[in-house]
């Protein structure tokens, strides 16, 4: 169970979900690509309440039409969008990405490629995968199912996502369409709406302090003088998510009570 | 041909492209052919997967270009993660976009193609031989130029093909089969069946014609031969026998094992342990 702060018996994976949804909320006609579980139950959560306008994928080629459950094989599809589209898709900005992030830091440089020195690193992740395009051409948010030091360093091992700090030392060909709106965790909501673009903690999830984000962040994070909470899901929200978007609770996997 | 002619026409050295993308539609079979040879030293450029990591377990690859290795459903691919934790190879770590317009550009035969992709990120750090443009136009905008990724040969693995190198795919997505063929000075398709020219479109329509025979040196009819990667319509990929193979490849004596039980023989003795495998596992 969450520790307290409410009363309905929301999750914590919830709040992460609505959440993950809301960044969504005004993207407009443009697909949707969330990379974890929590992101994409959000994102069909948009779909199907304030965001009808996205597209969808199934998670390779098709575009959905519907908006089956996790791991249901969808009942419609709208078009095709095989890699080679999807990365020419990401050009064209109709698209806001969430990815994951084994490393961000306060500019909002991403890393999920290795930990340790490139030439020959403590630990080889995925590589840069499409981090760089990505960053340069539609907006990208992320999503850290485990927020912690080790995740929110001063500075990352290898920018794969491009911050705000790097992107602006490129020039105007980087910054030009370069966005980063939001990082989501399990604990709270995250932006770049200071002066200098360096991370701002938005909202945190009922049942989390303040203190306890400061200690799992291992940089100076912005926080405002009031702090409010991530919003409740509404009883339609919660319905949607639990009945008819993530049935089998894949949510609670990435995110425990 | 047989996988073992079109491995003889590969040599020591070679830039090699391999189609299909992380554990979908992989050459596995002609990868196979390959093991069984004495052939190293290798420039392996590849959306990365199991090719990359038999490859590289076994010490073939001098060079890797690519913007990931992975398994998908096992998101990271343990023999290339412990390669370039060993030091094994070099990599050229690309972005996922900057390698498509490097194979276009080598396909169209230019130098190089301006993107956006890899302007501030560390993936001009780590390839300090890449090089940005500036736009002659007004915009005078700066680019990076992916050089053009130019192949001397190209493994590719489709679902269909006829004896002359028409091969088509049946699948969702045609990943980037056709590019490595026309960035390659040779290319060899592998397919799970040879069908006469006038069959190929009693499957599906003339989209799904994807590689043209003017751009392939060889046809190889590999039934599973993207084993144990996703071939669909015809196979799905092998989930049971990927865990096996990711389990084993985290373990040096049980990929001693592995090796013994499945690699040490030709393509009929691996395709006769899988069904091995299969026929042990509890159902």
């Amino acid at each position: 169970m969450s520790s307290g702060g409410t009363t309905t018996g929301v999750t914590r994976a919830e709040y992460c979900v609505v959440a993950c949804a809301e960044a969504w909320r005004h993207a407009g006609e443009v697909l949707a690509a969330p990379m974890g579980t929590v992101p994409a139950v959000g994102a069909r959560l948009a779909k199907l309440t304030f965001a009808p306008d996205l597209l969808l994928t199934d998670g390779e080629a098709l575009l959905i039409g519907d908006v089956p459950a996790l791991g249901a094989r969808p009942q419609v599809v709208e078009g095709w969008l095989p890699y080679r589209q999807h990365l020419a898709l990401v050009a064209t900005g109709r698209r806001h990405v969430m990815m994951g992030a084994s490393q961000i830091d306060r500019h909002g440089n991403q890393n999920i490629s290795c930990i340790g020195d490139w030439a020959r690193p403590a630990r080889q992740l995925l590589g840069v995968r499409g981090a760089p395009i990505n960053t340069l051409n539609n907006p990208t948010s992320y999503w850290v199912p485990k927020h912690s030091p080790r995740v929110f360093v001063e500075q990352v091992d290898m920018v794969c996502g491009v911050g705000y700090d790097r992107a602006a030392e490129a020039g105007w060909s980087a910054t030009r369409f370069h966005h980063v709106p939001e990082v989501i965790s399990n604990l709270g909501v995250f932006d770049f709406a200071t002066p200098d673009h360096t991370m701002r903690l938005r909202s945190r999830h009922p049942g989390v302090t303040v203190e306890q984000i400061l200690a799992a962040t291992g940089f100076a994070l912005t926080v405002p003088g009031d702090v409010p909470y991530t919003r409740e899901p509404t009883t339609e929200e919660l319905r949607l998510v639990r009945e008819v978007i993530d049935p089998k609770g894949a949510r609670d996997r990435e995110v425990p009570a | 041909m047989t996988a073992e002619q079109v491995v003889g026409r590969l040599r020591t050295g070679m830039t090699l492209g391999i189609g299909g993308w992380g554990s979908r539609r992989k050459p596995m079979a002609l990868v196979r052919a390959l093991l069984r040879s004495g052939i190293t030293d290798l420039t392996v450029v590849s959306y990365g997967g199991p090719d990359v990591g038999l490859l590289a377990a076994a010490g073939r690859i001098r060079t890797l270009v690519a913007p990931f290795a992975t398994l998908d459903s096992v998101p990271l691919e343990p023999h290339f993660t412990a390669a370039r934790q060993r030091g094994a190879f070099d990599l050229v770590e690309l972005d996922e976009a900057m390698f498509m317009w490097g194979l276009t550009a080598a396909a169209q035969r230019l130098p190089f193609l301006p993107v956006r992709a890899g302007l501030g990120s560390d993936v001009m750090k780590v390839n300090p031989h890449l090089r940005t443009v500036t736009s002659p136009y007004e915009d005078a905008e700066e680019l990076v130029a992916v050089p053009a990724l130019r192949l001397d040969a190209a493994l590719v693995h489709l679902n269909r093909a006829d004896p002359q190198g028409n091969a088509q795919y049946l699948g969702p997505d045609p990943y980037f089969d056709d590019l490595f063929c026309q960035a390659a000075a040779a290319s060899y398709v592998s397919c799970e069946r040879i069908v006469d020219t006038a069959d190929l479109l009693k499957e599906a329509g003339p989209q799904t014609l994807l590689v043209k025979r003017a751009f392939v040196n060889g046809v190889v009819q590999t039934p599973n031969g993207a084993h144990f990667t996703s071939c669909v319509p015809d196979h799905e990929r092998d989930e049971a026998f990927q865990q096996a193979y990711a389990r084993a490849a985290r373990d040096p004596d049980a990929w001693q094992r592995f090796t013994e039980r499945f690699l040490s023989g030709d393509e009929e003795a691996y395709q006769a342990a899988v069904k091995a495998f299969h026929a042990e596992q509890p159902s």
